[in-house]
């Protein structure tokens, strides 16, 4: 199986491998896949509560290297990025950048997920420090 | 040292350059088709087709008159099991094989279920290894054949087949294994193994592709199969179409060769399969052995690096040619079937590496994958979440994930 330039660069230089603290409030942390899938992509954003704007992102993966480039390259855009156009960030965007083949796409699929997981965190804190009541947004209405 | 290094003798192994010289003559000048039995050229094809035959059967303490060239282990394995369903089916239609059996045999196993057999998959122990008491519990009185390998491809586990042996003579039933990866590597002597039928093929001992041969015992008892290839009646009418001569000239002198050089080459490669192990243990934490060290080829190595996923290793070692049993280098998508026989978990599975040394591996090579692997396996480990949350005390196997 042959990588393309862009994977192979994201996976000799990973950008953005690291932690930032889980128990901060302005940080948020997704957790996605599983071991015996062959991969785990855990991302996490700190954002700046006042204007809502992505300031750091860092990633730990367990998974080939489409899943490492996934991850890194997901980093990368989301800082600088504010919460809402974090979340328009879709799985094809990676696909195209990275030139995955079809056998590596549930690798940017993760990655979307673990973007929305992170910020579904972040968010649920923020909501938890205002005081509001736990899961307040979790059922839209009809 | 030349790179990339080739560690994946068990997929394959380079023809050995004595076994090519022996082939040459016999693609132009002895061209010849050893069934062309009123002239010269016909005989010299025959001639060299039987000194072949002597050097196979002599290398796993046959008979002559017992060895069927084929087109490789994968035919000697359908003709095997295929051709006993078919001509004992008077008898009985039960089988009985293993999980971590090569596909070659599940799936001829599976095609004959289909076509009303029974086939019993015994599990294996966590060594990888059967457990005999399975075996007899499995027996009865409508099971023609047993058939178990002598060495797995991945894990290199050497099943008991000489107790497997003793089991399906006591009852009466058939015994073949598919020895392609113990053959020329290991002892194996048909007598021994008391089988019945035995799979071999030249290019996992320094043998051409495309060639193999089936063993099929003449005496106590005689092995009748039903042909699954129909044409011209050659090889005693089991294995119709023209002998690949070269290719077996080639299987011929490979086996020759082993003969004279097994016990000193496997030695050599145990010593530095064994270098091998310590030193990635003596560098790196939390490796896994996959299958029994003590019932083991001595060219294998199967270790499960934990919290790192097996095809980012093999990007990381790009100039080392191995194995993985993670899903994503296959084209299933599916971890390793054997490894996850062994229950191991299939995390462990995914972070699998597959060692096979051979004739031309050196120290100097073993030495630069053990730095390699170190240095690869310790750069994806700070990598991984996984090995993150061990190292805060986290019971990955309590964790809540979300598959996909």
């Amino acid at each position: 199986m042959a990588y393309s330039d862009k994977v192979i660069d994201h996976y000799e230089n990973p950008r953005n491998v690291g932690s930032l603290p889980k128990g901060d409030t302005n940080v948020g942390t997704g957790l996605v896949g599983a071991p015996e899938c062959g991969d785990v992509m855990k991302l996490q954003v700190k954002v700046n509560p006042d204007t809502g704007v992505i300031d750091d992102a860092k990633f730990k993966t367990f998974g080939c290297g489409s899943a490492i480039a996934s991850s890194s390259l997901a980093t990368e855009w989301l800082k600088g990025k504010t919460v809402d156009e974090a979340l328009a960030i879709k799985n094809t965007d990676i696909v195209n950048e990275l030139s995955l083949p079809p056998v590596k796409i549930h690798c940017s699929v993760l990655a979307e997920d673990a973007i929305k997981a992170a910020i579904a965190d972040y968010r649920k804190k923020q909501e938890e420090q205002k005081g509001a009541p736990v899961g307040a947004h979790a059922q839209p209405s009809a | 040292m030349k790179l990339p290094i080739y560690m994946d003798y068990h997929a394959t192994t380079p023809v050995d350059p004595r076994v090519l010289e022996a082939m040459l003559p016999y693609f132009t000048q002895d061209f010849g088709n050893a069934a062309s039995r009123n002239h010269a050229f016909g005989w010299a094809a025959e001639e060299a087709v039987e000194e072949a035959r002597q050097h196979v059967a002599a290398l796993i303490g046959a008979n002559v008159k017992e060895v069927i060239f084929t087109s490789g282990a994968t035919e000697s394995n359908n003709l095997a099991i295929k051709g006993v369903a078919e001509m004992y089916r008077e008898k009985g239609t039960h089988l009985i094989t293993c999980v971590t059996e090569h596909k070659a045999v599940i799936d001829t196993c599976k095609k004959l279920e289909k076509q009303g057999a029974r086939v019993t998959y015994l599990p294996v122990q966590k060594d990888g290894r059967i457990s005999l008491d399975d075996l007899r519990a499995a027996i009865t009185d409508k099971t023609i054949l047993i058939t178990i390998m002598t060495a797995n491809n991945e894990i290199g586990v050497l099943q008991p087949v000489a107790e497997i042996g003793a089991i399906a003579k006591e009852k009466g039933i058939l015994f073949h294994t598919d020895a392609v990866q113990a053959v020329g590597k290991v002892p194996f002597d048909v007598n021994q193994a008391k089988a019945d039928l035995v799979s071999l093929s030249a290019h996992k001992f320094y043998g051409p592709k495309g060639v193999g041969a089936l063993y099929v015992r003449r005496r106590n008892p005689r092995v009748l199969l039903a042909e699954q290839i129909n044409g011209g009646g050659h090889e005693r009418g089991m294995r119709s179409g023209t002998l690949n001569v070269p290719g077996i000239v080639g299987l011929g002198k490979a086996a020759q060769i082993a003969k004279q050089e097994m016990a000193t080459e496997s030695e050599r490669l145990r010593g530095l399969r064994d270098r091998l192990n310590q030193k990635l243990h003596q560098n790196l934490d939390e490796i896994y052995i996959n299958g029994s060290m003590e019932h083991r080829l001595p060219h294998n190595l199967n270790i499960s690096f934990a919290y790192v996923e097996g095809e980012s290793l093999l990007m990381g070692i790009n100039d080392v040619a191995v194995s993985s049993g993670s899903a994503c280098t296959s084209a299933s998508l599916e971890p390793s079937y054997v490894l996850k026989a062994l229950g191991a978990g299939d995390d462990l599975a995914h972070s699998s590496i597959r060692f096979g040394l051979g004739r031309w591996t050196t120290e100097e090579e073993v030495d630069y994958v053990v730095e390699k692997l170190t240095s690869v396996v310790r750069r994806l480990r700070e990598m991984s979440p996984l090995y993150e949350m061990v190292k805060e005390g986290i019971d990955l196997s309590k964790m809540q994930w979300v598959t996909h």
